[in-house]
């Protein structure tokens, strides 16, 4: 018998050239923070410090929104095809330097580079290509009488798809007209900077997009700024949930793509071997860093204990380890916060008398780390079963009949995203159409493309994004 | 029927109707796995046990009506010895040949660890009564073959008439008793992953040590996505019988870099264990030769043209 370790296979970081400080980008210049304050990125998977960012304050975010409403006097003044081919001209530059923003995604962040490579930065480009694609058709969209771009819109983004929630947000802002002030996430701050480059790169008029980083408080002087026409934000429900209250009666716009706690329901007429497929993919993805990740895996009663067996041993092939190796399916978890929130969360399922099985891998001794886990013998009281874990942590759940399975799937108070596995189309339709969840896939998971709209149902937040809904999210409509 | 107590069988009719049965598979999942393990990035140390893996795991093979004692003479030698001036790459599994030549591949492989595997059943259609499938294999055994590689009956199959499949297998192997059976599904012409994985259960209960992709005469030979849905029948059945069977891909895996995608798969699917040339094995003509090139350039750094091995 032979025991046939892979050798490593690093991604030269060579490529990318980290400063040792950054500025905000504001009105097309590189500009340091009146605050005179920074914060400090690190590598989650070596604690290494890695740059300071700018700490910015009220002055800044003035300085920010004022730039963006100078931006949108130039931007709104040209034709929507010349909007459309700065974004064309984004895209394609993405492209050209798609393995450098991989590289620092995965160093910033703590994703495995084949994610970053593969996933990300692919549909990063996506994303401006498509919104780029829109950009001189809007009027051919709806019927209404006109369509208007709310203005200056403060763009809010989490840490676990750093770059991609930048697309996400910046792209079918600009296509619609809109300028931006974007805040990056306060762990994973440096691709949105590098994005800063691109813009300058491809002629920008300056204004269009700045960028500034910060915390939470930053967040809300964006939120709470008098000049500032709409909000879009990606975070957690709690955070949604203050934004919401601030803007209450003022006449600002607000989208919010919020937390999830997704089933992954597989029937026992599933092509069981793929759906195995399906789950650790839609768990493990990312080190479960995905507010659609499929959390909550409902398996029927008749199958739960082949499925069980086959899931432990696929879960033991998973590679946990260094984010710039190739081989890494698993990367660190984004920062020491998530680690101990995903820890305490384990540790309460424990308590409750959920059943623990963790893979066997080593871990890096720097870092923060956390070994692919499932729960089985859950009941759908325990909090593993009903909070956001936002981690690799798997919570299995079973049911009868297709009835108690949409019970327990609905059962919830998210609805972003939700799986079904069976070889039977009527029983998938059945199903998703009594699903309350914003995306539902069937016999496949995680699966993302610039025309499909996104969003959630319940505390997972409204409005959509993505697809020719997501320009809506950024068009103010009369008729 | 049902119940016949027969030699070798793994496992009762009634019983492999159930698996049969149950066998769902997607396509577009399945795809997405095996493309995703052919992103692994195998370097340096690593590559070069593979490289060394593939060729103790080789059945250096010939099957052409054109093939002569000189010829297998030829293979047998480079079978042995595959590259005489690095004594580190080690001999290949087997050699496999028409059961005519059986007798002289024997003869050549003397005391060597080379095994002699031979096609029979009429390779590569299956076309005759099963009388002559019998005859041809009970004649390559005689002749001293270690190993039997033989095609399960296509027709039948299309037809559902799964029952006799399974039949023809048994016989043979009742045929070969401890003589390692190696049970052709020839995939291309199966087609579809279900058809696959049916072939697979039916051949692995009716006693195969092996099972094996293809013959190597259609256009479509083995794809690691047939391989996917062979390796996950043998863990299957494993896992209701306890018998642990290997795999045999052949047919258009020309490459280095094909085969050990190859050897990840197995590795990651089914885990070192099957990392053995007692359990997986690639029919080769022209795969041996650039994993010889491989091998000297992970150790030399030079790409060395063809004319530098010698043929077999």
């Amino acid at each position: 018998m032979i025991d046939w370790q892979y050798s490593e296979s690093i991604e030269s970081p060579e490529i990318v050239s980290i400063k040792k400080k950054y500025s905000n980008y504001i009105g097309g210049k590189f500009v340091e923070p009146k605050s005179k304050k920074y914060i400090n990125t690190i590598s989650p998977s070596t604690e290494e410090l890695l740059s300071k960012v700018p700490l910015s304050n009220e002055q800044d975010i003035n300085s920010a929104v004022k730039a963006g409403k100078e931006g949108l006097e130039v931007w709104s003044k040209l034709t929507p095809n010349q909007r459309s081919r700065y974004l064309f001209k984004i895209a394609r530059l993405i492209q050209e330097r798609s393995r450098e923003f991989a590289v620092l995604e995965s160093i910033d962040g703590g994703k495995p580079i084949k994610e970053s490579r593969d996933f990300d930065l692919p549909q990063v480009a996506a994303n401006f290509f498509y919104f780029a694609g829109w950009a001189d058709k809007l009027d051919l969209s709806w019927a209404t009488k006109s369509l208007k771009p709310y203005g200056v819109v403060g763009q809010i983004i989490p840490w676990n798809f750093p770059l991609l929630m930048l697309a996400w947000k910046i792209a079918p802002a600009l296509a619609t007209g809109n300028a931006v002030v974007l805040k990056p996430a306060e762990t994973t701050p440096l691709t949105a900077l590098l994005f800063a480059e691109i813009c300058e790169q491809a002629g920008l008029p300056p204004g269009v997009v700045n960028i500034v980083t910060g915390d939470g408080s930053t967040g809300s002087l964006i939120v709470n700024h008098k000049d500032i026409n709409k909000i879009a934000f990606t975070g957690s429900t709690q955070v949604g949930k203050l934004i919401q209250k601030s803007l209450a009666g003022r006449d600002v716009g607000l989208t919010l793509e919020l937390g999830g706690k997704a089933a992954n329901i597989v029937y026992e007429d599933a092509a069981i071997d793929q759906a195995v497929e399906g789950v650790v993919n839609g768990i493990f993805f990312n080190q479960g860093h995905v507010c659609c990740a499929g959390s909550r895996l409902l398996l029927q009663e008749s199958i739960h204990d082949q499925f069980v067996k086959k899931l432990e041993k696929r879960m033991q092939s998973l590679r946990v380890g260094n984010p710039l190796d190739k081989n890494t399916d698993i990367g660190a978890i984004n920062s020491k916060e998530q680690l101990d929130k995903i820890t305490g969360l384990v540790n309460e399922g424990v308590e409750d008398g959920g059943e623990l099985f963790q893979t066997q891998c080593e871990l890096p001794g720097n870092g923060f780390w956390f070994r692919p886990t499932l729960f089985t013998n859950v009941q759908p009281s325990y909090s593993i079963a009903r909070e956001e874990i936002f981690g690799p942590v798997l919570t299995t759940l079973t049911f009868r009949t297709p009835e108690e399975a949409v019970e327990i799937a609905n059962n919830t108070e998210y609805g972003l995203s939700a799986g079904v596995w069976t070889e039977k189309g009527s029983k998938i339709l059945w199903t998703a159409d009594r699903l309350d969840a914003g995306v539902v896939w069937a016999n496949t998971f995680n699966k993302f493309d610039p025309s499909s709209p996104f969003g959630g149902y319940k505390e997972s937040g409204f409005g959509r994004e993505g697809g020719r809904h997501g320009l809506l999210s950024y068009l103010k409509a009369s008729s | 029927m049902g119940n016949i107590k027969t030699f070798g069988a793994s496992m009762q009719w009634s019983n492999v109707l159930e698996m049969v049965h149950e066998s769902r598979i997607d396509s577009v999942g399945l795809n997405e796995r095996v493309n995703s393990l052919a992103t692994r990035s195998i370097k340096k140390d690593s590559k070069l046990e593979a490289l060394n893996m593939v060729v103790s795991m080789c059945d250096l093979t010939t099957l052409e009506g054109e093939d002569t004692e000189g010829k297998i003479s030829q293979m047998v030698a480079k079978a042995i010895k595959p590259n005489p001036l690095d004594n580190s790459v080690p001999s290949v599994a087997a050699v496999c040949v028409y059961p005519s030549l059986v007798g002289i591949a024997k003869e050549k492989v003397q005391n060597s660890n080379v095994k002699v595997a031979a096609v029979s059943s009429y390779f590569p259609s299956g076309q005759v009564p099963m009388e002559s499938k019998l005859l041809d294999t009970k004649y390559a055994i005689d002749s001293g073959a270690d190993e039997i590689d033989i095609v399960i009956n296509r027709k039948a199959f299309l037809e559902g008439d799964y029952r006799k499949v399974y039949d023809e297998i048994v016989a043979l192997k009742e045929v070969c008793q401890d003589v390692h059976l190696k049970t052709i599904l020839e995939v291309g012409d199966l087609k579809t992953y279900e058809n696959i994985r049916k072939a697979s259960l039916i051949s692995l209960a009716a006693g195969s040590d092996f099972i094996k992709t293809s013959t190597g005469k259609l256009s479509i030979g083995s794809s690691r996505q047939a391989c996917y849905v062979m390796l996950k029948s043998v863990l299957d059945f494993k896992s209701e019988t306890g018998v642990k069977a290997g795999i045999k891909v052949a047919g258009g895996i020309r490459d280095a870099k094909d085969a050990i995608r190859y050897l990840v798969m197995i590795n990651e699917e089914m885990g070192s264990d099957w990392l053995n040339p007692e359990l997986f094995r690639f029919g080769a003509s022209s795969l041996l030769d650039d994993v010889l090139k491989q091998i000297k350039k992970l150790k030399t750094g030079a790409y060395q043209a063809g004319y530098y091995f010698p043929r077999g």
